[in-house]
């Protein structure tokens, strides 16, 4: 809870709603000190940063046999942080783009920092790839660049789809955000009091003045870069799964591999969206834009895309018996039976049991019940990731080859660590930049109609 | 409102609420200007018909840049993977669409994505670092609250006292003059373009490294970044391991141990002798047949002919190399055809090509037994041809030689 004397918990100021909701949200970057939660959050998050630091110079300097990667799980940890971060970027350009399509104006109120969301955690996602090769200095052989070689990438492999998908991701994803930024740039500039940040948002607003030509223009592209990453987010999660699914391996060699991982990447965002919302609103005293509604609308979205991945999970053991294939048959009974039993039930016990309690309405407008939820939520699609990994690599055809993989200190570390990084962006993210759309939320404000009281 | 007529640039009408600048814009569109524009701080719905602003035409840049998109994906995968640098995977077709077509559809949106922000700027003249607007103090609520309509002076139109007069109609908070800036510099700010330029120059210094070292030799070992990677706790060939008796790391085989395709015991065929004399005849079970003849010849043709030429005239490629340099340490290859060794029995020459001779390594460890004695066989055959009588030919042959 913040402090009485905050000026987070002062009543909004303003003539009128326009100047309230750029009070409200300009303040929390202008202030000249965040609240002590913020301090909290950001010690916490700079030690896990850290941690993170000191894991990735450690793995420099001494290889990757400080994972816990064994033969036959050659894909371990890495990968599953990989599609773990890449899944929760998910939601926000869902948010972003999705919603906005779908002229769910709800979406205003978060879509700014659940694109901020969707970048860093492609930022995470894309470290893990790159230490995962072994030559972390390396990487840059995944593109198509020329070399003393005379080598290309082979693009026939998804691994190198998964290059462009994310790259591409990333791109079109920071490009939106930015776009989205420009106006309320505008607005951090023209209520700047120093020097500095005048100079810093008049650079990043590069002259913004809303005149009504340009908001021409702008809608325009912001309506086709929607309509861009609309099928790209799509496209991002299919492509991870052609990772497992374009594989051999009982378990991953499976159609419904691309759906199911969106549908998962949806839930599991939307999960982060309301654990990272639910806080920020507490902290930030901005409870009148991001309302018990809105959380109510996610904690729905979460319910219904639960209730996907589990209908995916029973599909998946469905088929297993009716393709009547000996080895995946014996796989699936090996997630829910076998030595990894524990990893698959704490999926099911938090990806398909938690979300229920949304069923009632007393929960789902709850923000503490909604923010444990998405909590539990994020762990189950991380033991997701693990089950696909994890099982099926451990016990593959030959069971002579069979091995039990255990995580080392190091794998968890940077699993930790890349937590850090991600809280570490997104609190400065709070900190210095508009958290909240302004011009999207006043927009869709009941006052905004231009001709609206011509006809009443 | 007093000013010099040069210097004034425009009338700016401020409106509290969306609809009362809407209702003006009508008047204003209806009364003919053209350089004229409204500022807002969020878009206003229905305010492009009111204004009278057309459809832009930024979604045909986004498309030509989808196409161009598309094409580099197209373009840069038959390029890599089907022509400069080949790849065969999994028995596929050098080059198929479908296994490209995620990279094609990544491609084209990256590409439109750049189209659309950038065209965005562009057609809207941003970055725009100044405008006379930015000098009025009520002007900043622009991105806060307040709703503006601006009539430029440069406009046709234009008339003082007439469009004071039309702005006043439309019931604004305020009408202003604004006049023209000549405060702001038409330079950049220093400090931006300072900026700039190190950055520039920083951003040069990686390629400077990169084009000194592809320019460069050095004599210094590699780095080793990942010590554990290249220097790993084992003992590798030709190592001396304390561990065993000879003090070796490499084991040799037990006594007695037969490999699946060795014949110890059939000395004719391993060695080329019998009872210590280099045999005549090939050994038993020796297929004398045109597949063991191109066997015979394939092998040759890798093994013997970069020193003994194709023909076994003792004129390969390493050998004329080698007579070029002229370093005078060069053993000739012999050539094959040379009557001692027409006569040679085909055991030496067995064991020759097993265990070499004068400057001739052996490729015993190279070629395998039925190999060494396929080659034997063609290096008979290359000798027979050199030394063909011509009545050997056939008619047809001796006339394609004339």
């Amino acid at each position: 809870m913040a402090m009485a004397q905050s000026p987070f918990d002062a009543p909004p100021q303003g003539e009128n709603a326009f100047a309230r909701i750029t009070h409200n949200v300009a303040r929390v970057a202008e202030v000249p000190k965040p609240p002590r939660g913020w301090y909290i959050a950001f010690g916490i998050a700079l030690t896990l940063l850290s941690i993170f630091g000191v894991s990735i110079g450690w793995l420099m300097w001494t290889g990757i046999g400080i994972f816990g990667n064994m033969n036959p799980v050659f894909w371990a940890m890495p990968i599953v942080n990989f599609v773990f971060w890449v899944g929760i970027g998910h939601a926000g350009t869902l948010i972003s783009a999705i919603l906005y399509l779908l002229r769910q104006n709800w979406r205003t109120a978060i879509n700014r920092f659940a694109e901020a969301m969707t970048i860093f955690a492609v930022i995470c996602a894309g470290i893990f790839p790159g230490l995962h090769v072994g030559r972390p200095w390396l990487p840059y052989w995944m593109f198509p660049l020329p070399n003393q070689m005379s080598m290309w990438p082979q693009f026939r492999s998804p691994l190198e789809w998964d290059v462009f998908a994310v790259g591409t991701y990333f791109t079109v994803s920071t490009l939106f955000w930015y776009m989205g930024m420009i106006p309320d740039f505008g607005t951090f500039r023209d209520r700047s009091t120093t020097r500095l940040r005048k100079a810093i948002f008049g650079l990043l607003a590069m002259g913004w003045r809303g005149s009504s030509r340009q908001w021409h223009r702008y809608e325009r592209a912001y309506l086709i870069l929607a309509a861009l990453a609309t099928p790209l987010v799509l496209s991002v999660h299919s492509v991870v799964s052609f990772d497992f699914a374009t594989a051999q391996l009982p378990g991953w060699h499976a159609t419904i591999f691309p759906p199911y991982f969106v549908a998962g990447a949806i839930f599991g965002g939307f999960a982060m969206v309301v654990t990272l919302a639910v806080p920020a609103r507490q902290f930030f005293g901005l409870k009148r834009i991001i309302t018990v509604g809105h959380l109510e609308l996610m904690a729905k979205i979460i319910l219904a895309t639960g209730m996907m991945v589990g209908y995916a999970y029973s599909m998946e053991f469905f088929i297993a018996w009716y393709g009547g294939n000996d080895y995946e048959m014996f796989t699936f009974f090996n997630r829910a039976l076998g030595p990894y039993a524990w990893s698959y039930w704490a999926m099911i016990f938090c990806n398909v049991v938690s979300p229920q309690v949304f069923w009632s309405k007393k929960m789902r407008t709850n923000p503490w019940v909604i923010l444990g939820v998405g909590v539990l939520v994020n762990i189950g699609m991380w033991f997701e990731r693990f089950v696909i990994v994890i099982t099926s690599l451990s016990r593959d055809f030959l069971p002579s080859s069979w091995g039990y993989y255990k995580p080392t200190f190091w794998d968890f570390s940077l699993l930790a660590g890349s937590f850090g990084l991600f809280f570490t962006l997104f609190l400065l993210f709070c900190r210095y930049l508009p958290m909240v759309a302004m011009a999207e939320v006043k927009a869709f404000h009941p006052s905004a109609h231009g001709h609206g009281d011509e006809h009443h | 409102m007093s000013h010099h007529d040069d210097d004034l640039h425009g009338l700016l009408a401020e409106y509290e609420t969306p609809s009362a600048l809407v209702a003006a814009c009508k008047k204003v569109r209806d009364a003919g200007y053209a350089k004229w524009d409204t500022f807002t701080p969020f878009p206003i719905h229905g305010i492009e018909k009111a204004m009278g602003i057309r459809m832009t035409g930024l979604p045909w840049i986004v498309l030509a840049a989808a196409l161009v998109g598309l094409a580099s994906a197209v373009g840069l995968q038959w390029w890599t993977n089907a022509v400069d640098y080949k790849f065969i995977s999994s028995g596929k077709p050098m080059w198929s669409i479908p296994a490209n077509v995620p990279v094609y559809f990544e491609l084209t949106v990256l590409f439109s994505a750049f189209a659309a922000l950038f065209g965005m700027l562009i057609l809207n003249n941003l970055p725009q670092p100044s405008h006379p607007l930015d000098h009025l103090q009520a002007f900043g609520r622009v991105t806060d609250d307040r709703f503006f309509l601006y009539i430029e002076k440069g406009d046709a139109k234009f008339d003082l006292a007439e469009t004071q007069r039309l702005l006043d109609g439309t019931h604004p908070v305020t009408v202003d003059a604004v006049n023209e800036d000549r405060r702001t510099s038409d330079q950049l700010p220093k400090p931006l373009v300072l900026t700039a330029a190190v950055i520039a120059v920083l951003a040069l210094v990686p390629f400077a490294f990169i084009a000194k070292a592809r320019a460069t030799k050095t004599d210094k070992p590699k780095i080793h970044a990942m010590g554990d990677m290249d220097w790993q706790i084992k003992f590798q060939a030709q190592q001396p391991n304390p561990l065993f008796q000879d003090g070796m790391a490499m084991r040799a085989p037990e006594p007695g141990t037969v490999a699946l395709d060795e014949h110890p015991d059939d000395e004719h065929l391993t060695a080329g002798k019998v009872d210590g004399q280099f045999v005549r005849t090939f050994p038993a079970g020796f297929k004398v047949d045109e597949a063991t003849m191109a066997r015979g010849k394939e092998r040759y043709q890798i093994f013997c002919a970069p020193c003994h030429g194709v023909s076994g005239n003792g004129d390969g490629p390493v050998a004329q190399r080698a007579m070029t340099l002229a370093e005078g340490t060069w053993v000739p290859p012999t050539a094959l055809g040379q009557d001692y060794l027409r006569q040679m029995a085909v055991g030496q020459l067995y064991d020759v090509v097993t265990n070499g001779v004068r400057n001739m390594p052996a490729y015993g460890s190279q070629i395998a037994v039925d190999d060494r004695w396929a080659v034997v066989l063609y290096l008979r055959a290359l000798q027979k041809a050199k030394a063909a009588p011509v009545g050997d030919l056939t008619d047809a042959e001796r006339a394609a030689l004339k």
